[in-house]
């Protein structure tokens, strides 16, 4: 337990006869002090050295590289196909769509990721180094609107989530529910998701606009977070990828604008485009795929559609 | 002779060696120290001084207020020693003084196996069980709030308080407690008007370690308050949520790109919380050493 007196006491003075005070004494002190400190810069210095790249005489690597949104799913694609092909080599990383689709570019990486489709420009660069991009639709991702289980709220439209969200409702009774305060959630503005719905659905798609989240919004850091508040809790309002919803919330019907139709999400209405709140997810190669990527490419396509729902994705079939 | 010799050769290796350890040690919290000046001092230079004392966190906007954060943190710690200072004083005091000796042996044990509980735990234990009763019993809109995290750090910082504390009443002399009660006050009297004065310093310490406890922890904080980063000026923001810098930086560092503004804005706040800690230790240490002085009284 907490000693007291050893926690701030001074030390003790040494003891006649245990230090010679001296030139001999003072050497010593410096040695130890020496010692410690290679020990230190020797700490600091031993850092990882960098992984050599892929083994030569290994078969051929597949870069891939690219969105954020997207590297989770990538990287079970890679595990689980390079278990199933010990032959091929896939390396998978993050940085974001943009980088992905400069790197294919620039032809450093045999596929990109993306959560957008390529700019018209990008396009243009693209042709100007002799390379026709090919574009794949891998999967969606279809962010799904929640409510407590007994909300009587039912469907709203963009424009209305977009007011909830930044603090112009609180009160549930001016979309049509009960005499209750609207509690926002939100995943932390570091994950996707959060960007996403910051820039399609509190923005409305304006780039102009620089409406933000209200500071009263609820920050999660996981699903979980959100599920279990939104289980609870008749006053929250939450939002989540359509495969981490589980049954015991509401999914709210979302219609993109007053004239439109409320859609409720589902796999169906998703691939149908018919939900408002959904996204394809790209990849894109250098020119038609050939041999080892057109065959990954392929098995995404087909057998990889498996692994999409496992991590809250849309599957396109 | 030989053997002599030997045993004191051995005997000065091991003081040099236990010499050598103990300066690795400063050396490295100097590292640690001079790690996060270098990591985050940056962010004074690529930030206005404005955006940083302003009102809003955004970080992925460039949006850099601070200022939500650190009254967050205190918000919360504040009222968790509100919380936890009367409890512990009062467990200390029925635990030295009013106790029965069995009562006694075995309150002790159990208070120190508080301490040992996981905050995580504490945390889940938070979010499924105690914020819903705040909610549905304070009738506020969401349970995840200030009050919610103030409550389970005071939870947290009870071991230390009432451990530290019944060390401060155990040091007060008898002779006090007997010169009490030859003058005719009853024990209630002894304890409050004597005892306690007496250990008052102590009393002081206990609070101040059980602060450093509290404004330091992360995980369950982060998990019961809410983490929405609005100005708590308002005088229901205790049952709103609040969030706290450890939170910020727990929850932003996995993904914050390396060298950027963002970055250095995360290691900043470790500066900011680092400032505030070494002050809360620097108060602590200051009252003991005080009571060194006057002879371990008062």
């Amino acid at each position: 337990m907490i000693n007291l007196p050893s926690l701030f006491s001074r030390s003790a003075p040494d003891r006649p006869g245990v230090w010679r005070a001296g030139p001999r004494r003072n050497l010593w002190l410096f040695c130890q002090l020496t010692i410690s400190l290679v020990l230190l810069v020797a700490g600091c210095a031993c850092q990882p050295s960098s992984s050599p790249d892929g083994d030569s005489n290994a078969a051929q690597t597949i870069e891939n590289k690219g969105s954020d949104t997207l590297v989770n799913l990538a990287l079970r694609w890679a595990e689980v196909y390079m278990e199933e092909h010990p032959d091929v080599r896939l390396s998978v990383t993050g940085g974001g769509s943009g980088t992905g689709i400069a790197a294919m570019i620039n032809g450093t990486v045999d596929i990109a990721n993306a959560s957008r489709a390529m700019k018209q420009e990008e396009i243009e660069a693209a042709e100007a180094n002799g390379i026709t991009p090919v574009e794949f639709t891998v999967a969606r991702d279809a962010i799904v609107v929640v409510v407590y289980e007994w909300n009587p709220v039912a469907q709203l439209t963009l424009q209305q989530i977009s007011d909830i969200y930044t603090g112009k409702i609180t009160n549930w009774s001016e979309v049509g529910g009960e005499d209750r305060p609207i509690v926002l959630l939100s995943r932390e503005s570091n994950s996707g998701t959060h960007v996403y719905f910051l820039e399609n659905v509190i923005r409305l798609g304006d780039k102009e606009s620089d409406l933000l989240f209200s500071p009263d919004t609820l920050l999660m850091p996981s699903s979980e977070g959100i599920s279990a508040e939104v289980r609870q809790n008749p006053n929250a309002i939450g939002y989540d990828g359509l495969g981490y919803v589980t049954p015991d919330q509401k999914m709210i019907a979302v219609a993109a604008d007053a004239d439109s139709d409320y859609v409720l999400p589902s796999i169906d209405t998703v691939n149908a485009g018919t939900y408002p709140i959904s996204r394809p997810l790209y990849m894109y190669t250098a020119g038609e795929p050939t041999g080892q990527v057109k065959a990954y490419m392929d098995w995404i396509l087909d057998e990889g559609q498996a692994s999409v729902a496992e991590l809250g994705f849309v599957p396109l079939k | 002779m030989k053997k002599k010799r030997f045993s004191r050769w051995i005997e000065f290796l091991i003081e040099a060696l236990i010499r050598t350890l103990g300066f690795s040690t400063i050396g490295f919290v100097l590292l640690i120290f001079l790690f996060l000046l270098r990591e985050g001092v940056p962010l004074f230079f690529e930030v206005p001084l404005g955006n940083l004392f302003s009102t809003r966190w955004y970080p992925t906007f460039d949006l850099f207020g601070t200022l939500p954060l650190i009254l967050g943190s205190l918000l919360v710690t504040v009222t968790a020693i509100a919380i936890a200072l009367p409890l512990g004083v009062a467990t200390a005091v029925f635990v030295r003084e009013a106790a029965p000796s069995w009562a006694r042996e075995v309150l002790k044990p159990m208070i120190e196996v508080l301490a040992g509980i996981p905050s995580v735990v504490l945390g889940f234990f938070g979010m499924t069980l105690v914020a819903p009763f705040v909610r549905e019993t304070l009738g506020v809109p969401t349970g995840l709030t200030a009050f919610t995290g103030a409550l389970l750090l005071a939870y947290m910082a009870l071991p230390t308080i009432i451990s530290v504390a019944e060390d401060a009443l155990d040091a007060v002399p008898k002779s006090y407690r007997d010169a009490g009660l030859a003058m005719g006050a009853t024990q209630w009297q002894t304890i409050w008007r004597v005892v306690v004065p007496a250990a008052r310093s102590g009393i002081v310490t206990a609070v101040m370690l059980g602060l450093g406890r509290a404004i330091g922890e992360t995980m369950a904080v982060m998990m019961v308050t809410g983490n929405a980063a609005r100005m708590p000026v308002t005088l229901d923001s205790i049952f709103r949520p609040a969030r706290t810098m450890t939170a910020t930086v727990a929850a932003e560092m996995g993904e914050v790109a390396q060298g950027s503004v963002h970055y250095h804005a995360l290691f900043g706040i470790g500066i900011i919380l680092f400032l505030l800690t070494f002050a809360i230790n620097l108060a602590a240490a200051a009252t003991i050493f005080k009571k060194r002085r006057r002879g371990g009284l008062r």
